[in-house]
This record gives structure tokens, C-alpha cells and sequence, in this order.
């Protein structure tokens, strides 16, 4: 195929899109919806990333120490716990810091801040909060700190308690997070394949459509000895015409949408911002939603005229 | 130039063409007559390849275009100008680019289109309207762009299917003095019709078919059904 003939095929392509009136404009608005739902996809599948992560962030295994162990026994159990290869990372509190955090906490509380200062000292001991890298990892370091316990100078463990076991609750929570973050996977994964199938047939449907109102038209050309690349050509051109034009416009119309959608949603997701992550990721969407309007544009129109060049 | 041999075309049971045998010499002017639903157009869609036929052979020079794969029919075809009822020019585009589209799918530069096309346009009278789309001329205007559409690739043979059928008296009378000018410089033409006064007006070889079958073949243009 000669540069002159590519030339024409453009040249014939963006002249059929612009002459092509309501047509185009149907096709492009479609294409419209079908790609503003790959790009609602991204926002959904980032939110999910984000919403996933900010609950790993939030679950930790607790081990608490009694007030006797010194700092330095509770500091060589931080060290043995940092080497196991599940461990994401482990915090540090200690005695001093739980009991400034009580209080300031309780600030408001002065009956409890009375009742503390009759105890007297500080009845609150160190605690470490372990993070695993992964959910389905926590009981296994659990299992770790109850198979070694740490024994003080005296004899008698300086571990006080483990909340991931001593509270029930907070161990089936974090089952029951596990199997809901693994099933949101799943079901978000089918979601998605269903969404992106229904918005290429949609897209299929429509550039079959128009191409349709152009069938008589193909006849004439092969009957005036036009090659099939020479016909095909210029649909195709079209298809990717529209399929930018689409793109352009779902871009353009998500910078209202997403400072719409983030002002008002920003506090239900924990301070995820749709507007912000378009802002950051803007380059990535483009890319997708460009190459998804070219791939369907072009892909649809060569589809669509295949059954009108046969002989 | 072109030879149907012992030609058959059948849809199921019922035969359009029947055992057809047909040559056409170079430079020859040839009106196919007879009644509707005679096999007139099949006759010529045997010819374009647009259909193959049931049984016998159709050759156009050396060429058995039953042979043709589909890959080679749009090489066939450019050899071919062809001029339909309907018009069947392209929508959406103008009569120059009606015109030019047929010269650029033969691979025509862009020198030839822009020499040729407004010297095809002149021929055909419509000059002026190089700009006007179809649905913005009248038939005999869209005929006439078909036509030049037709020989703007200097064919070795047109072939016109009922091309006054939807015009009136005088744009039938345009459209014939066209082709006979046409063939008066060397090409050969085929039409189809069942117009006496478009035969008369011709005055050459006349074949005539009936219920598919060629029943007169006459040199001196007489129309008889």
C-alpha cells in the first residue's frame, strides 16, 4: 500500500466522518458512554486499591507487655519479631508514651483522670503493634509469639496479653475482612469483564449500524474495482475518528465530574479524592481511554464491513 | 471480446438464463432487450461477477471469469465502466469525487484525477456542478455523473443496466447521444433496456431475450417482443 493511498483513506475517512451528520454524532455518543464506563472502572478499581489498603493499614497484631518487663527484654522481642519473613513492620509504645496517649484521649474525662492519679504511677504497660504483609499472615505470627513466650528475670512471661487471641472478636473481624476483601476482588474482577463486555458490544452494535447505512455504498465502490483494503480503509479511519473524538470528550467531561464527585465523596472513602487521583493519574487514563477508543473504533468498523466485501 | 458459453443461471429450480451462448466483438454496440424478470441484469451480473453462473463459462478477451478469484475481481472490474438504473452514486460524496473515487481506487495519481475529472465533468455538461452532491442534482444529472464515473478509466467495455429507466424523455435522449458518442470512439458498450425508442434511437445490434433464453439476435436494431 502506497503513502498516497494511506493519504486518501484519511483523507476519505475524516470527510465521511464530518459529512456523516446524525450518524457520527450517535456513534460518537455512544462510544461516549461506553468509555466513560472503562474510565468509571479505573476510579473503581483505584478506590477498591485504596479502600483495600487503607484496611490492611488498620489491622495489626497487638501484643501487650506487663508493667514489670524492662525495655530492653521488650525491644530484643521486637527484634526476634522484625526477622520473621510475614512481618511488614513493628511498632513500639512504650509505658510512658500509652499513658501520655490516655490522657490526652481522656482529656475531656476529668472522673477517669482523677481515678488514674489515684492509682498512681503508671498502671499501663509497652506494647508492640505488629503489621503482616499479608492479612492471611497474621495467624501465623500470633502462633509464633504464643509457641516462644518471653520469660522476665523472675521466671513469668513478660507478655501480658495478645488481643488477636485473647479477643475473639477481633480474630473473626479479621477473618471475615479477609474473606470479604478476597470475595470484592472476585466479584469487582467479574464486574469488570461484564462491564467492558456489554460496552464493546454496545460500541460494536452502533459501528455496525452505521456502517449498515453505508452498504450500498460499499457495492458501488467494489463494483468500480476499489480493492477491499481501499474500502475498508476509510471506515476504519472513521471508526478511530470516533473513537478519539469519544475519548477526548469523556477526558474533558471527567475534570467536572471528578471535582463534582470528589467534594461530595471525599468523607464517605476516607479521604480518597477521585478528583486528585485524575489530577495524578491523568497520563495513565489518557493512555487508556485513547488506545481503548482506537482499538474499539477500529476494531468495531473492521467487524462490521467484513460481511459486506464478500463475494 | 466477450463470449457467454452455453450460460446457465438457476435460483433453486427456477432458471434466470438457460443455455445462453452470446459474443460481443470489440468496439460493438449492443442493446439487450426484452420483457422484466427476462434475465437482462443477470445476464450482466454473469458478466461483472457478480454472480457465477450454474453452468457454462463467460469470457471477457482471454479472461474465464469464472476463474477469477475474489482477490483478482477488483483488477477485473476496473476494466469495466458500468452505468445502473438507480445511478448508485456515493452519497456522501460530490459529483467531482464521485467521479475521482473510481480513479483513485484504479491507483490513479493525484495529477491524473485533477486533470481528468474536470475534463469528464465538461463532457458530461455538468462543469458547474463538480460541487454538488447527489441528492442536490436531478436524475438525468446523477446519469451523467454514473456516466463519466464509468469512463473516466478509459474501459475496454461499459455496460449499462436499464440507464434510462428512471428519466425522462429528454435526459433519456442526453444519456443515449453519451454512450453513442462513447462507442463511436472505441468502446465497446452493452445495455440493457426495454425502451423501443432508446433502441430505435440507437439503431445497432439488438439481442433479445425471453424467460431467460435468447430468442433474436439482430444486427440492424430491430426491436421485437
Amino acid at each position: 500500500m502506497t503513502w498516497m493511498t494511506i493519504k486518501r483513506m484519511f483523507v476519505s475517512g475524516a470527510k465521511n466522518f464530518m459529512r456523516g451528520g446524525a450518524v457520527s454524532a450517535a456513534t460518537v455518543l455512544i462510544m461516549t458512554v461506553t468509555l466513560a464506563i472503562i474510565a468509571s472502572l479505573i476510579f473503581l478499581s483505584a478506590l477498591l486499591t485504596f479502600t483495600l489498603n487503607t484496611i490492611k493499614e488498620k489491622v495489626d497484631v497487638s501484643v501487650y507487655f506487663v508493667t514489670t518487663a524492662s525495655e530492653s527484654e521488650i525491644l530484643s522481642v521486637k527484634e526476634q519479631v522484625e526477622k520473621l519473613p510475614q512481618v511488614a513492620d513493628v511498632a513500639y509504645t512504650s509505658a510512658a508514651d500509652t499513658l501520655e496517649a490516655f490522657r490526652t484521649r481522656k482529656a475531656d474525662d476529668q472522673l477517669t483522670l482523677q481515678a488514674l492519679e489515684e492509682v498512681g504511677g503508671n498502671p499501663f504497660g509497652a506494647s508492640l503493634a505488629v503489621r503482616a504483609k499479608d492479612l492471611s499472615e497474621y495467624e501465623s505470627i500470633v502462633n509464633f509469639l504464643e509457641a516462644s513466650p518471653t520469660l522476665s528475670a523472675g521466671g513469668a512471661s513478660i507478655v501480658d496479653h495478645i488481643n488477636y487471641v485473647k479477643n475473639k472478636d477481633v480474630k473473626e473481624t479479621i477473618d471475615r475482612l479477609s474473606l470479604a476483601i478476597r470475595a470484592t476482588r472476585e466479584i469487582g474482577f467479574a464486574v469488570v469483564i461484564l462491564f467492558a463486555i456489554a460496552s464493546i458490544l454496545i460500541a460494536f452494535a452502533t459501528v455496525r449500524l452505521a456502517i449498515y447505512t453505508a452498504k450500498d455504498e460499499i457495492a458501488v465502490m467494489r463494483l468500480v474495482g476499489a480493492s477491499n483494503a481501499y474500502i475498508q480503509g476509510p471506515f476504519i479511519v472513521t471508526g478511530i475518528i470516533t473513537g478519539v473524538i469519544s475519548a477526548a470528550l469523556v477526558l474533558l467531561l471527567l475534570w467536572p465530574a471528578t471535582w463534582y464527585a470528589g467534594v461530595k465523596t471525599a468523607d464517605w472513602f476516607s479521604g480518597f479524592s477521585v478528583a486528585s487521583y485524575y489530577g495524578s493519574h491523568f497520563g495513565t487514563v489518557f493512555f487508556i481511554l485513547m488506545l481503548s477508543g482506537i482499538i474499539l473504533g477500529a476494531v468495531a468498523s473492521v467487524l462490521a464491513i467484513r460481511r459486506y466485501l464478500e463475494i | 471480446m466477450i463470449y457467454f458459453d452455453k450460460v446457465t443461471k438457476r435460483y433453486g429450480d427456477t432458471a434466470a438464463v438457460e443455455e445462453i451462448t452470446l459474443s460481443v466483438a470489440p468496439k460493438e454496440f449492443v442493446s439487450i432487450v426484452g420483457h422484466s424478470g427476462a434475465g437482462k441484469t443477470t445476464l450482466l451480473k454473469l458478466l461483472l461477477a457478480e454472480e457465477r453462473p450454474t453452468a457454462g463459462n463467460v469470457f471477457f478477451e482471454s479472461i474465464d471469469v469464472n476463474d477469477l478469484p475474489s482477490s483478482a475481481l477488483h483488477h477485473y472490474r476496473r476494466r469495466i465502466g458500468m452505468v445502473f438504473q438507480d445511478f448508485r452514486l456515493i452519497p456522501n460524496k460530490t459529483a467531482y469525487e464521485n467521479i475521482a473515487f473510481a480513479m483513485e481506487a484504479a491507483g490513479r495519481t493525484d495529477d491524473e484525477i485533477a486533470s481528468d475529472v474536470p475534463y469528464i465533468l465538461e463532457l458530461v455538461n455538468l462543469g458547474d456542478k463538480a460541487k454538488h452532491f447527489p441528492d442536490q442534482l436531478s436524475g438525468g444529472e446523477k446519469q451523467r455523473i454514473a456516466i463519466g464515473r464509468a469512463i473516466i478509466n478509459q474501459p475496454d467495455l461499459i455496460v449499462a443496466d436499464e440507464p434510462t429507466g428512471n428519466l425522462d424523455p429528454i435526459n433519456t435522449y442526453e444519456v443515449v447521444e453519451i454512450l453513442k458518442k462513447i462507442n463511436e470512439l472505441g468502446t465497446t458498450i452493452i445495455i440493457t433496456t426495454h425502451n423501443k425508442g432508446v433502441v430505435d434511437a440507437i439503431g445497432k445490434r439488438v439481442v433479445t431475450i425471453d424467460r431467460g433464453r435468447l430468442v433474436r439476435d439482430d444486427a440492424d436494431g430491430k426491436y421485437i417482443l
